[in-house]
């Protein structure tokens, strides 16, 4: 049994294996299939100072080895999630990290600060990059002075950690990783979904509601590990890697190309139990390989000069 | 209700038309309990266009064989591979899930099942179910034609059943909302299962004759336990998730234009 254990600036996780926020609920969505106690981190559902209804339907398209999504941040709002969820979520014994999201940047603030006073939530995701919303979200994500605005502000108002989700949709993801870096995130998690479309050529009309959508599955995963490599070279904060990890194996790709831990998203939907396999899965090849901790093959990558 | 993932073995692949086919399924150990109305997510492995899981009705569990039903409509690559399956071959379900039909009241006495097309499937087992309660369903199915008209032999063993088809092939011709059923006998409760305009069409119909009426709606989904949110319906109480707040809505609450 190799050791597991992770600090990820400053955040102990028994694990590497974290659920992608928008993949996995509130976990309790998952409690028939999988011990939410044995994951490394569950990052809930992205929260917004207010209710959201949405995107209207249709909001998923299947494609070749992925899916499109545009849910477009679909909660009932922070204090909803206070007041309601979190109780319930006290129970639950690992990382509880909240994914937030927002319009402007006080929407962010005034979310995080809300959320700084529950005791059981040790660290937010900041969602700078979600690209189904009309206003904010992936705006802020794309360009290093606005990433660089909205992470300084949320940094003054929330003093545990603070993960800041990136965007892939950008020409440098390093140098805007970079700039979160410098406004004072405690680490970053990359990648949120790849803005994609998908037409219909029966009805000549688009598939999703909103046009566009975000591309997830095993098909983002070659951009993801490009992404984490590039952006674990430019930074002294860890990486969270995630897009299209569907197996232990692809898990061990990302901690190869440096990131400190991973996040399953798209996967939870073919395989609710994946979350238990992925653990088992690195365990076995770390001990298969001679390995006594994760942290062995954490940027590990053997690139020849 | 428990949700399981579960290896479940195919026993028989029936081909019913050129675009139907009824998967029986075993399982090594015990069934799960299963509702009338609630559905399977089944994997398809060997697709290579077949990313995510299918969602399949339940169309009637059978105790004493410990065999599950899927009636299957080829409709994509998914589908189409799955009615290629063998005896034999192992199908890897997440199930059962959604909610079901809701139980009919003891004076809730003249019940009708209305399904169409592939939207038959919950029918039988909520017939079965129905006539176990001591309820005496009354079916009526609707199709193209006489030839994609399913399981009629199993349907009559739980109550009187009526058909319509486009064509005239077989029963009334028409579409369901038009048999004279309707006219002739009067229904406190109607179950509804099939195409969107169809289900339109018989929700317009209960509202203008005051009859409770439930649908079950077969939105796109992804994870089918309510992660993802993406199957969505439109409610008076806002977007609900088909796959754990339906399938079965009752149609006051939606916000169908009828």
């Amino acid at each position: 049994m190799a050791d597991l254990n992770i600090n990820l600036g400053g955040l102990a996780l028994k694990n590497p294996v974290m659920t992608a926020s928008g993949t996995f609920g509130y976990g309790f969505e998952f409690e028939d299939f999988v011990d939410l106690s044995r994951i490394g981190g569950i990052i809930v559902k992205g929260t917004t100072i207010r209710h959201r209804e949405g995107n209207p339907y249709p909001r998923m398209a299947e494609t070749p080895s992925g899916m499109l999504n545009a849910v477009g941040l679909q909660n009932k709002g922070v204090d909803y999630f206070i007041n309601k969820i979190y109780p319930d979520l006290e129970k639950v014994n690992t990382n509880v990290i909240v994914n937030v999201s927002g319009s402007t940047i006080d929407d962010y603030v005034e979310t995080a600060e809300k959320l700084a006073y529950l005791s059981h939530i040790p660290a937010i995701e900041l969602n700078i990059s979600c690209p189904n919303v009309k206003q904010g979200g992936m705006a802020f994500g794309t360009c290093a002075g606005s990433a660089e605005e909205v992470v300084k502000a949320v940094r003054k108002a929330y003093p545990k950690h603070m993960m800041v989700k990136l965007s892939p949709n950008v020409t440098d993801i390093a140098e805007i990783a970079r700039a979160v870096e410098f406004a004072g995130a405690d680490s970053v998690s990359l990648i949120n979904t790849l803005l994609g479309m998908a037409v219909d050529a029966k009805t000549r009309k688009p598939v999703l509601s909103t046009v566009t959508g975000g591309l997830s599955g095993p098909c983002v995963k070659p951009v993801a590990l490009r992404m984490v490599w590039q952006t674990a070279k430019a930074v002294n904060i860890p990486v969270v890697g995630l897009g299209g990890i569907m197996n232990a194996t692809d898990a061990i790709e990302f901690f190869l190309a440096g990131a400190s831990a991973i996040q399953i998203g798209t996967a939870n939907f073919i395989d609710p139990t994946i979350t238990m396999k992925v653990i088992d899965g690195i365990n076995e090849y770390l001990d298969e390989n001679g390995f006594g901790s994760i942290k062995d093959i954490i940027g590990a990558l053997e690139i020849a000069d | 209700m428990k949700k399981y993932m579960h290896d479940l073995v195919i026993t028989a692949n029936e081909k019913l038309n050129n675009q139907y086919f009824l998967l029986k399924l075993t399982l090594n150990s015990t069934l799960p309990d299963m509702l009338p109305g609630q559905f399977a997510e089944v994997l398809i492995d060997d697709s290579p266009t077949t990313f995510l899981r299918r969602p399949i009705s339940i169309n009637y569990v059978d105790k004493q064989k410990n065999e599950l039903w899927l009636l299957v409509q080829k409709v994509g690559d998914g589908t189409i591979k799955m009615a290629e399956y063998p005896i034999g071959k192992t199908l890897n379900l997440v199930y059962p899930l959604g909610n079901s039909f809701s139980n009919l009241l003891p004076n809730k006495k003249n019940v009708l099942l209305i399904g169409g097309g592939v939207g038959i499937a919950p029918m039988l087992m909520l017939g079965a179910d129905l006539k176990e309660k001591g309820f005496e369903p009354v079916f009526l199915l609707g199709a193209r034609s006489e030839k994609d008209l399913l399981e009629l032999t199993d349907f009559t063993q739980y109550g009187q059943v009526f058909t319509t088809t486009e064509d005239g092939s077989h029963g009334e011709k028409g579409y369901v909302t038009q048999h004279s059923i309707l006219t002739k006998q009067k229904f406190d409760k109607i179950y509804t299962c099939g195409p969107t305009p169809m289900m339109k069409a018989v929700a317009s119909y209960a509202t203008k004759n005051g009859i409770e009426c439930e649908a079950s709606l077969e939105n796109m989904m992804a994870c089918g336990i309510g992660a993802c949110l993406c199957c969505v319906e439109d409610t008076k109480d806002g977007h609900k998730c088909v796959c754990t707040e339906g399938p079965v809505f009752n149609i006051k609450d939606l916000k169908w234009q009828i």
